[in-house]
């Protein structure tokens, strides 16, 4: 910069002007997406959230009279589902987190020559329908499947236990269907490290353990919150699962929203909850990223 | 389907605007304002619902939407084929895309609700809702006006179907097949026949039940239990009772799932051992290898109708008329009952059947007796209102 000065006045703006002109024009595409396909469509929530239904009661009618007690109703009449959704995505992210973390530490550090192949099988469920692989958990799990009936053999599940229509094949359904989106960053941050530091660290006279805990798990860090944030966040708005998996009693907030919008044409309370929903989630998001003290990472 | 509005003008302008007061008022207020109602609407010009912009007839393939199990089915080289469609589609040349997309009326409508709303095609010509969700196609003007000419067998639908209330005369619709909500279970894994909502929810079967996410259907098995009788006014104090017993039902853990047509694969997987299900689906499933029994209830079943409609959106509304017309042919809809065992809405069906099967002619589950007919009931006409409210706390009571 303070060699451009020496020319002319023109030239020292212009190509700062332009590069700025550029940034935008690049940026276009992307803030036009965003523009049409999350803004606008968020907007057009918010406006249906505080409608209320036509004096005639006709379906899908709704007229706009800014009743924001709507949330308040939402809400209310949904705090059981809230609460589960939440709890069942925490569970899920901390299972999925206990699994992928081994899992992506010895995929990164000692599969040596599989390290590929290792990552293809990780990846390789992607490759056909989520809505299937949860269809074929049914199957597996279900009252007359094959893990019940070794389970009564045994004598571990007792007369007329099932395992779906129940919180804990939710949770396995979750927890399994976001498992890679958990392994996949933490592999990737576990990969990029710095494989000297650790060895600097056993020269220091550091046992396995402290060496994992102040060196590997550290700088893993932004692996372990962008993958508990990938699942965490699906998760909690997931409805397939509790629907698939689940019985009434297990039904998350993805699935009231769901019925709202596609069965009672009830778009007002859906929109509400949407509302409701990503804000919790925002919220919690940022006390996670603030507390993880890794805002700069993610 | 008992009420006769049997002076209703034929114009469809006025009869929506007076189906449009029924819905609001409830059925048995609007029958003393329906001359009234009518003087007022012939007095109106053109308004929003003389829907008078429907697609050309561009002819081509009809593509007909209908629910699990409800057309016969023959299986050539591994395929599944529809013998009755396939006679249809030799004799007229005229294509036939048969969906299976309906599970459920809600979830249909909620899919094709805005296309139809904007006037879209919607992806299918013939839809096949049930009565009251008819009703709401026929009242919005998503449904086109039937042209008799191209519907000769018409005169061929049973006298008790004829003049209903939701389109005297049958005007926009003709019934696809009648049939009964009643107790299904899987004969193999439950060794006695399932005759009450005691027996359904007893401590055997714990879990393993599951029952319609068809509000009528479910509610309407529960209030006859209550002992209300669902084809009269009712309060919604006693609506309210049904739905308390259904939360405790599921909170207790009697129920496993609610669910649509889809009922049948969790019955065929074993999750579900005895459900609140439709009967035809029960005898047709026993063709594919299944053993399934059915009862209706002995406090009482229900008794619905699902509709063949042509959606507002169609370009295909001759050919559409013309299918319409084949299944009302004694012969094809013999063949049809046959297979899927509902409860058959054409006149001489019965004696085409004693030549396909003579037991199949007696069964009272297609050809109904009235010692049969005096054990179901039709759920009542709602109110607008009492809907959107009465679904609410349906779909609430289901956990979603």
């Amino acid at each position: 910069m303070a060699i451009a000065r020496v020319g002319s006045s023109e030239k020292v703006y212009s190509p700062n002007k332009r590069s700025k002109r550029n940034a935008y024009l690049l940026l276009a595409p992307g803030l036009l997406w965003l523009l049409l396909f999350f803004v606008f469509p968020l907007l057009n929530l918010a406006e249906t959230s505080t409608k209320t239904p036509s004096p005639t009661f006709e379906t899908g009618e709704f007229v706009q009279s800014f009743r924001f007690a709507n949330f308040i109703d939402a809400f209310l009449a949904n705090q059981a589902q809230f609460y589960r959704s939440f709890t069942y995505a925490l569970a899920a992210t901390i299972i999925a987190l206990a699994i992928a973390y081994p899992l992506a530490y010895s995929i990164a550090f000692r599969s040596g020559a599989w390290k590929n192949f290792l990552l293809i099988l990780v990846i390789a469920p992607f490759f056909t329908s989520f809505l299937l692989r949860t269809l074929a958990w049914k199957q597996i799990l279900g009252a007359e499947g094959p893990v019940v009936f070794i389970l009564k053999f045994l004598g571990i599940l007792p007369d007329g236990a099932t395992i779906t229509a129940t919180a804990f094949s939710v949770i396995l359904g979750l927890t399994y269907n976001f498992l890679p989106f958990m392994t996949l960053p933490i592999y990737a941050s576990l990969d990029r490290l710095d494989y000297r530091l650790i060895e600097a660290s056993g020269d220091l006279y550091a046992n396995g353990a402290t060496t994992f805990r102040k060196v590997t798990l550290p700088l893993s860090m932004p692996g372990v919150v962008a993958g508990t944030l990938l699942t965490f966040i699906p998760a909690s708005g997931d409805y397939i699962n509790a629907q698939l998996l689940g019985s009434p009693d297990n039904f998350m907030i993805g699935n009231v929203i769901n019925s709202r919008f596609f069965r009672v044409v009830d778009y007002p309370t859906a929109a509400a909850l949407s509302f409701t929903l990503m804000t919790t989630i925002l919220i919690l998001v940022i006390i996670y990223i603030r507390r993880s003290g890794t805002d700069e990472l993610v | 389907m008992s009420n006769d509005f049997r002076e209703m003008p034929k114009d469809p302008k006025t009869r929506s605007l007076i189906n449009a007061q029924i819905s609001r008022r409830g059925l048995l207020a609007a029958a003393g304002g329906v001359g009234a109602v009518a003087l007022l609407a012939s007095c109106g010009s053109d308004s929003e619902i003389a829907a008078g912009s429907f697609p050309e007839d561009e002819g081509g393939t009809v593509r007909w939407a209908n629910w699990t199990a409800y057309m016969d089915q023959k299986r050539v080289d591994g395929e599944r084929t529809y013998p009755s469609l396939n006679k249809f589609i030799e004799q007229t040349g005229i294509d036939v895309d048969y969906l299976v997309k309906y599970n459920d009326n809600d979830e249909f409508y909620a899919q094709v609700q805005e296309k139809l709303k904007a006037g879209d095609d919607i992806g299918y010509d013939i839809v096949t809702p049930t009565d009251w969700m008819a009703a709401r196609w026929i009242r919005l003007g998503y449904a086109r006006e039937l042209d008799s000419a191209n519907i000769p067998n018409k005169g061929n639908i049973l006298d008790t179907l004829s003049d209903i209330s939701f389109d005297p005369g049958r005007n926009y619709s003709m019934t696809w097949q009648s049939g009964f909500a009643g107790f299904g279970w899987n004969k193999d894994l439950v060794d006695e026949d399932i005759l009450s909502l005691d027996q359904l929810f007893s401590e055997k079967y714990k879990g393993r039940v599951m029952v319609l996410s068809e509000m009528r259907d479910t509610i309407g098995i529960i209030l006859q239990y209550q002992g209300v009788d669902i084809s009269k006014q009712f309060s919604e104090d006693q609506f309210m009772n049904a739905i308390d017993f259904l939360k405790q039902k599921i909170s207790d853990g009697y129920i496993r799932q609610v669910k649509g047509n889809d009922y049948l694969e969790d019955m065929a997987n074993g999750d579900a051992l005895a459900v609140i299900g439709w009967s035809g689906d029960m005898f047709s499933e026993n063709l594919g290898g299944q053993n399934y029994g059915f009862a209706i209830p002995e406090s009482g079943g229900t008794l619905w109708s699902d509709n063949m409609l042509i959606a507002s959106t169609s370009s295909n509304k001759s050919n559409s008329e013309k299918l319409i017309n084949h299944y009302y042919d004694p012969a094809i809809a013999a063949e049809v009952a046959a297979w899927v065992n509902y409860i058959c809405p054409v006149k001489g069906a019965q004696e085409e059947m004693e030549k396909i099967d003579p037991t199949l002619a007696e069964s009272p589950f297609i050809f109904p007796d009235a010692e049969t007919l005096s054990k179901v009931q039709v759920f009542r006409g709602l109110s607008a209102e009492e809907e959107f409210n009465y679904s609410d706390a349906f779909q609430e009571a289901i956990g979603a």
